[in-house]
């Protein structure tokens, strides 16, 4: 069983040959209308044998129907009606293959309108972006923006699949210089892992198998890559960060004095008898029990969902937050962050929203909005009255009560926050979090 | 113990699936889960356990009878609520068709899945439940695929595909106006596999007719319907034996059984990891209407 990890569960996974039992990996596969990801992903799910038969079936018929000439592997996740119609992909939508080393969820997300806003939030929990480029036309305004936004949400590892290398002959040179053009995007965007590697998605080029055509390319092809990319590390494992989601009071005869603080661990890792301190109180006090339905837990790490029982009967709830004594994160009335807008109504300042974050809602009124990012050219507009639909700026926040928050590129669960309408409910922002002050 | 400080995949669903049932019990005021015996509605029930036991669970739990089940499966349902101590409430199609509030569709093709539509969106208000936990997976359909973990409701009880809520991290927005709801799906990110993986590796018990067994059969569409008093035969079906079981739990009506010999857990997860052709697609007469059969229930406020 390589690699698989049972981790106080006393239970091994008991599965037969050949099914998977390793970690997980998040893709977010992103790319403009006609770069080829629908053919990416269709092609990564057929050749790694995940396409059911009936599907396959399905997608053939279609094919014939429509008179595309080929099977057509795009049709396979086109899911709503009026997508299959005009031939587009209106929402993010989640697609899921195993190999025998790994288990991967594809946020599938579309390239055209709505863009930025479908991009974030497909990419806000992967561990790697894919970005397709078309080899006949490079480095594009489109790829700068997608590699932006990959960088924006904290994906530390881009692959870069130049398609279409059928259409330039396979020619190294072609590939070559758009390597070139991406790796200095990539320096400037300061993502620290970036491959690229030459495909043909139509044909199967360097998908799963190596492709005979492009011998001069000693890389992997791209599902080998992503069996094997090293993402555990990326956790952050040092800042104890215990958001406290809900309280279980069994208040029966058998547990009278239960008192157990449900929640999942959201960075660093847990030990029984730790000393923490709970947020935005200030109490000290030690973990007497990390508790679960299996059974008492030596330690809890990310994202691992437990019970904490702590010495002191001290008054915690939801929305506090358990932390390291000697790690401690930022209490803050007032935020920056970069924010993505993600609704028709634009952000104005003196808007008054309310902020999500971790288990925690306060509410919040924009004070300023200091520039806006020009995803074309990538630089800061000052002087931004609004924030519209699928713009990113960067925007001061006053809470009317005090979160407890880490940078962004620090923690990724105790950094981010949505903005939601108060009037309508609607989720309408999304924001990172990059500087906190009282 | 792990020095690496990693999750199994299975572990991790888990642990996705936990944080989800705790954010409706804390977010929403009313919530319910159905549970239908079926296998995804199974490990709802170990998760629930997961997330909130000692106590008990902060929702009731519901089940749509359609009258047309699987007995093994009704059984199977009362015993386990029994194990566990919880309050179930049946919401019935049968009094719905007496109520007049849906209409008995007649014929050899009858079935009554589809009217389980008005009975769920009825229990739901009769009740004031503002979410309802389920156990669809993304991973059965095209339409599901696009849905959110935590999918808004109108007050008909609508699914708008178009004007979802996204969804990042794992921020959830549970927020609602009175007569809204929300449907949440903790097992979004699970596949068939993951589930029997995880019914195997728990040791759950599951109803007996997902294993093999000899019954009395007739070949429709492709399917081995299962004869029973809520399906007239049609001109040239001729009943005979077979060794079956069924992948997924629905209406006796409408649920065709797969020739299997899997006889234990571990039988059917080397079986299910073998297999090339999906759930719904062999088991299920209620999405080969139409190519967009799924999408059309799903708007009108099914599951």
């Amino acid at each position: 069983m390589p690699g698989a990890a049972t981790n106080g569960h006393p239970k091994g996974i008991s599965g037969g040959d050949g099914i998977p039992q390793a970690g997980q990996l998040r893709l977010a596969i992103v790319g403009s209308v006609d770069d080829g990801k629908s053919t990416l992903i269709g092609r990564l799910l057929f050749d790694s044998k995940q396409i059911f038969q009936d599907q396959l079936e399905h997608v053939e018929e279609t094919s014939r129907r429509r008179g595309d000439g080929y099977v057509n592997l795009a049709l396979l996740t086109d899911g709503l009606r009026a997508e299959r119609e005009q031939g587009i992909t209106i929402d993010v939508a989640y697609r899921y293959f195993a190999t025998p080393r790994r288990r991967f969820v594809i946020a599938d997300t579309p390239g055209h309108i709505q863009y930025t806003r479908n991009m974030v939030t497909g990419a806000s929990t992967a561990d790697v972006a894919v970005i397709l480029i078309d080899a006949r036309k490079g480095v594009v305004e489109q790829t700068r923006r997608h590699a932006y936004i990959a960088s924006l949400v904290g994906v530390r590892h881009l692959v870069a699949c130049v398609n279409k290398m059928d259409l330039v002959d396979y020619d190294e040179a072609a590939f070559d210089s758009v390597a070139a053009d991406f790796r200095d995007l990539a320096a400037k965007l300061e993502i620290p892992d970036i491959t690229l590697i030459p495909v043909s998605a139509l044909n199967g080029d360097n998908i799963v198998d190596r492709s005979e055509k492009m011998p001069w390319y000693e890389g992997p092809p791209v599902l080998y890559h992503l069996e094997h990319v090293h993402v555990a590390s990326d956790r952050n494992l040092h800042d104890v960060r215990f958001p406290v989601q809900y309280v279980i009071r069994p208040m029966s005869d058998e547990h009278h004095d239960y008192r157990g603080y449900a929640g999942q661990v959201a960075s660093g890792v847990l030990h029984k008898g730790d000393e923490v301190v709970v947020l935005p109180a200030g109490l000290r006090t030690r973990v007497k029990t990390l508790d679960s339905f299996d059974g008492e837990l030596p330690e809890a790490f990310p994202p691992q969902s437990v019970t904490v029982l702590l010495e002191d009967d001290v008054d915690v709830s939801r929305g506090d937050m358990l932390v390291g004594a000697s790690d401690q994160p930022q209490t803050a009335r007032r935020l920056e962050a970069t924010v993505c807008w993600m609704t028709d109504q634009p952000l104005t300042a003196r808007g008054r929203y309310i902020v999500r974050h971790t288990t925690r809602e306060v509410r919040a009124i924009v004070e300023e909005i200091s520039h806006r990012t020009d995803v074309h050219t990538l630089e800061p507009v000052p002087g931004a009255n609004t924030l519209e639909l699928n713009d990113i700026g960067a925007v001061t926040l006053r809470l009317s009560a005090p979160l407890v928050v880490d940078d962004y590129r620090r923690n990724r669960q105790t950094g981010s926050f949505i903005l939601v309408d108060e009037a309508t409910n609607a989720t309408v922002g999304a924001g990172m979090i990059t500087a906190a002050a009282d | 113990m792990s020095p690496t400080h990693e999750l199994s995949h299975l572990r991790n669903l888990e642990s996705e699936a936990i944080h989800i049932m705790r954010e409706v019990a804390a977010q929403l005021e009313r919530p319910v889960l159905l549970f239908s015996g079926g296998k995804d509605s199974i490990v709802l029930l170990r998760l629930a356990e997961k997330a909130f036991r000692p106590a008990r669970f902060p929702f009731p739990l519901m089940h749509v009878d359609t009258g047309h089940n699987f007995p093994e499966v009704i059984e199977y349902r009362d015993r386990r609520i029994e194990e566990l101590g919880e309050r179930l409430i049946v919401a019935s199609v049968q009094e719905s068709i007496d109520k007049g509030r849906v209409v008995e569709e007649k014929g050899p093709r009858a079935s009554r899945n589809r009217l389980q539509t008005i009975t769920l969106l009825d229990a739901l208000e009769e009740h004031g439940f503002d979410a309802a936990i389920g156990g669809a997976r993304r991973d059965e359909e095209k339409a599901r695929a696009k849905e959110r973990v935590f999918s808004f409701r109108d007050d008909f009880g609508q699914w708008d595909p178009k004007a979802q809520r996204p969804e990042l991290w794992s921020l959830y927005n549970g927020r609602i106006r009175k007569g809204e709801g929300v449907r949440v799906f903790p097992l979004s990110n699970w596949t068939e596999l993951d589930v029997w993986q995880y019914i195997d590796e728990e040791q759950l018990e599951v109803p007996s007719i997902y294993f093999a067994h000899r019954r009395e059969v007739f070949k429709r569409d492709g399917m081995l319907l299962a004869v029973s008093p809520y399906v007239e035969l049609m001109d040239g079906e001729e009943p005979f034996e077979a060794s079956v079981r069924y992948r997924t739990v629905g209406d006796m009506s409408c649920t065709g059984g797969v020739e299997s010999g899997a006889a234990s857990l571990h039988d059917v997860v080397a079986e299910i990891a073998a297999t090339r052709i999906t759930e719904r697609g062999e088991t299920r007469a209620d999405d080969r209407v139409t190519e967009a059969a799924m999408e059309d229930r799903k708007k009108e406020g099914y599951f």
